[in-house]
């Protein structure tokens, strides 16, 4: 993980960098299988079937039989990764429980065209309850990029990581938050700038505006700590509660419903840490359907892009 | 062994075994004893005759494996694990007690032999299409086995696992389908009728046959035929009885479902159960 990659500072989808590196992979990793349920071209995997194809599995539109295959794969000693809508495979959710959670599979599930960002297809394919559904699974490893670089390094740790893990991507393009000398860590949080005034926790999508949002907001004189939270399970504990005693307010933000994500995470830490300053304002798809639209539209409805961000945290601070 | 010997064996070993069921259903006061009755001759057939493994090879890569897709009739895989020395039989009477790693439905990593976690029904065969897939990609020559409840068929991603076991014409794995009519609210056929299985599997690109899923002999015969490798899955559907050694069970197939039997009955149902009779 060390190993610094020479990555273009320009935006790319996470499905993207994901398809790419785990083609790259596939020739290290002789145990790497891949699946996809007729969703190969927007999920990336075919970037490996094209290299791999006697490790690729086409397995049609079957999610729930895709995932046990996986974890018949996992137990039989593979490294299955099993693609498709992040909403179609996490609406596989019994399967998932059972025969890879439970049986202690190695699979892992990557659910791709996360939330609203997907845009004009509406939410019958917005995966907008996957985080929540996945934290709740124990051995379930959780896991969101914010961008190119550290897409690449969370899926070369889930190549060698064994057990189950959900990896949740984008279909939009993400604005790099990292420099090239970035490490993922799991189970850490990633600071992206301090401040004192807010903490704001982004998670995939919304990342690279939380980080414009600050921009904004030192203009208005607010001191905005931007804080990427990549690892959704296992969850940094100590590091939330480390800035709830350094911050008056948390807002987390993510495209996804507000019940039961990262900020649902961050809500069940703060209240059991004792001496916390922060209060927390959970911002993301408040429990409502998602819609048509163009990604960028939906990310403005939805306050999730800079500007709606600004306005939230303004709002709550009341400056 | 001549073939003879090998049926009186094989049923004073069921005999026996089915006796384990019985007793460990009976302590657990709760259980499945109709399907774990109605599946036991098969399981103990494949175990002692066609599975390549063995206690001593339940953690080989390259092992034969079985997935018991109908967890629920775990008690009958227990009793055949225990026989042939995956581990103790002093365990057999903790099923489903607290801390004990005979749980109600099969876990993955509690007793050796356990391949799959399953009792979510419907699960297993995707599993075993999974195994047989990575045994394929190994080269190992495994053969991997799952059985099924005729019930348990009608749930959807057992017939997704069918396309694609055909799809990748895996014929290294094998199904068994433990077809005793009988599921909690009813006869299978009035709650949702499956037949003709065969055809529907034929359809579906396996090959079948269908046999007395109590009769040593054609277990014996069939499970010769599914090792023959004819670049297709193939497909055992076992006509058994749901209950079978127990009169009192045959004659209520949907009672005995999930209900324990209490001492009283259990006594009874031993008393029909002399291994000493039917072996010889």
């Amino acid at each position: 993980m060390s190993e610094q990659k020479a990555v273009a500072s320009k935006p790319k989808a996470s499905r993207q960098a994901f398809g790419e590196v785990l083609a790259e992979l596939g020739a290290k990793h002789t145990d790497l299988v891949v699946l996809d349920a007729d969703l190969a071209k927007s999920t990336k995997s075919e970037l490996f079937a094209k290299k791999f194809p006697e490790r690729f599995f086409e397995m049609g539109i079957a999610e729930q039989n895709m995932v046990g295959v996986a974890a018949g794969l996992g137990l039989a000693g593979k490294n299955a990764f099993c693609c498709s809508f992040a909403c179609f495979v996490a609406g596989r959710f019994e399967t998932i429980k059972i025969s890879v959670a439970y049986s202690g599979g190695n699979v892992k599930i990557v659910g791709t065209h996360a939330g609203v960002g997907i845009g004009p297809d509406g939410y019958s394919q917005m995966g907008l309850e996957d985080l929540a559904l996945m934290r709740t699974l124990p051995t379930m490893e959780v896991y969101q990029p914010a961008d190119e670089l550290e897409t690449r390094q969370i899926v070369e740790y889930l190549a060698t990581h064994r057990g189950a893990a959900y990896l949740r991507l984008t279909r939009q393009d993400l604005t790099p938050v990292h420099g090239p000398g970035y490490e993922f860590a799991p189970g850490k949080l990633d600071v992206l700038a301090e401040g004192k005034d807010v903490a704001i926790l982004a998670t995939g999508g919304p990342t690279f505006h939380a980080v414009d949002a600050r921009k904004q907001l030192a203009a208005a004189g607010i001191d905005a700590a931007v804080i990427n939270v990549p690892s959704i399970k296992p969850f940094d504990r100590e590091g939330i509660a480390a800035w709830a005693k350094k911050v008056p307010l948390f807002v987390s933000v993510e495209d996804h419903n507000v019940l039961g994500g990262m900020g649902g995470a961050v809500a069940e830490v703060l209240a059991e840490v004792a001496g916390a300053r922060a209060r927390l304002h959970r911002h993301g798809i408040p429990d409502v359907f998602g819609e048509s639209g163009e990604p960028e539209d939906l990310y403005r409805k939805f306050k999730l892009d800079a500007d709606g961000i600004v306005a939230v945290v303004r709002e709550r601070l009341g400056r | 062994m001549d073939r003879q010997a090998t049926i009186a064996t094989l049923a004073a070993t069921c005999t026996r075994l089915r006796r384990d069921i019985l007793e460990m259903i009976t302590h657990a006061g709760s259980g499945h004893p109709g399907g774990s009755l109605s599946a036991v001759d098969l399981i103990e057939t494949l175990y002692s005759k066609h599975l390549r493994q063995g206690a001593q090879r339940a953690n080989d890569p390259a092992r034969d494996r079985f997935v018991l897709s109908k967890g629920h009739g775990v008690p009958a895989l227990y009793a055949v694990l225990a026989h042939h020395g995956y581990f103790s039989r002093d365990l057999l009477p903790t099923l489903r007690k607290l801390g004990s790693p005979l749980q109600g439905h099969p876990v993955v990593g509690t007793v050796p032999g356990i391949e799959a976690c399953t009792g979510s029904l419907g699960q297993g065969l995707s599993v075993a299409v999974g195994m047989a897939l990575g045994a394929r990609l190994d080269g190992n020559g495994a053969r991997i086995w799952c059985m099924m409840g005729d019930g348990e068929i009608q749930e959807g991603q057992v017939w997704e696992a069918m396309m694609s076991a055909s799809k990748y014409r895996l014929d290294n794995l094998v199904a068994i389908v433990d077809s005793n009519k009988a599921q909690i609210d009813g006869l299978v056929k009035d709650v949702m009728p499956l037949e003709s299985i065969e055809e529907k599997a034929r359809s579906f690109g396996w090959l079948t046959t269908r046999i007395d899923g109590h009769h040593y002999g054609h277990i014996l015969d069939a499970y010769e035929w599914a090792e023959k490798p004819e670049g297709a899955p193939k497909l055992i559907v076992a006509d058994t009885i749901k209950g079978k050694g127990v009169s009192f069970m045959e004659s209520e197939l949907v009672k005995w479902h999930g209900v324990a039997t209490n001492k009283e009955q259990l006594e009874k149902a031993l008393a029909e159960l002399d291994p000493e009779v039917l072996g010889s």
